[in-house]
């Protein structure tokens, strides 16, 4: 290895930290749950209510599990079920790729609105 | 010239099998979408051995016949986009006199990245995009692994004079 491997390994070093940083400082606790699949919106739900949907696609289903303030995905017909194994989240989001689902945990708009006037 | 051929068509061949190596024998970390990526071993002494042209024809034809064989359209993309992301960033790298272990490492992290653009574009969402970070750090971590075990293998071929 040369300087110039070590100077293109710093770089990737650098970059991933920052990104680090960035998604940690910018991942803000929410009140809303969406339900997206591919561009489309699905449904949004209250992150406090507990609550059972049912996410039908072409491609299978995924049972989302709203439950004391987290989520979860508690069964999906996909090949690999990493939406699965994910567990529970507070914040940020769960992605199943083969059903272009992602279930995000957002701010509501509507309360941020409410406060600022 | 034929001898040459047989030796691209062994090297697919043997990047084919490891495909297929890593597909029944998944190393999984926990970690979903991070693998070692074996058959790399082969694209990264081909680059060194063949050049440009040949490593291209390699990398594109083991991913269009693993595909056929096992994967679907989706998992074709995938791969078509890791590898071609992948590729441009080793060849850049190896111009710019990187060692064998930076220019797979370039090449590990790259492969990520590509697959990652697709998984953005297949979702239409940015949600993914957390994951980079992640990515780029398991690229890098693999890749020079692989960049370590290419340097060794391509010692011993240049030593066999194959």
């Amino acid at each position: 290895m040369n300087r110039r491997d070590f100077v293109a390994i710093g770089i990737i070093i650098i970059l991933s930290t920052l990104g680090f940083l960035f998604f940690n400082l910018n991942r803000s606790d929410g009140e809303k749950v969406k339900i997206s699949v591919g561009s489309k919106t699905y449904g949004t739900y209250s992150l406090s209510e507990n609550n059972e949907i049912k996410v039908k696609t072409d491609s299978g289903f995924n049972t989302v599990i709203i439950e004391s303030g987290s989520v979860f995905i508690k069964d999906a017909d996909c090949r690999d079920k990493y939406c699965v194994n994910q567990g529970k989240i507070k914040n940020g989001s769960i992605i199943c790729l083969p059903h272009r689902l992602v279930v995000e945990i957002e701010k509501d708009d509507s309360s941020i609105d409410a406060v600022a006037r | 010239m034929a001898k040459r051929i047989a030796k691209i068509a062994i090297f697919t061949a043997l990047a084919m099998i490891f495909s297929y190596i890593e597909a029944i024998i998944p190393f999984n970390f926990g970690i979903p979408g991070v693998k070692i990526g074996i058959a790399n071993i082969v694209i990264v002494i081909a680059l060194y051995k063949f050049g440009v042209k040949e490593t291209v024809g390699i990398s594109f034809i083991r991913i269009f016949l693993i595909g056929l064989l096992f994967g679907n359209i989706v998992s074709l993309i995938y791969s078509f986009s890791g590898a071609a992301l992948s590729l441009i960033g080793m060849i850049i790298c190896k111009r710019l006199k990187l060692s064998i272990v930076g220019v797979s490492a370039i090449g590990g992290v790259l492969h990520n990245i590509g697959q990652l653009t697709a998984a953005a574009v297949i979702l239409q969402s940015t949600a993914i995009t957390y994951y980079f970070p992640v990515l780029l750090i398991s690229g890098l971590v693999t890749g020079l692994l692989i960049g370590a075990v290419s340097m060794q293998i391509n010692k011993a071929l240049i030593k066999l004079k194959i």
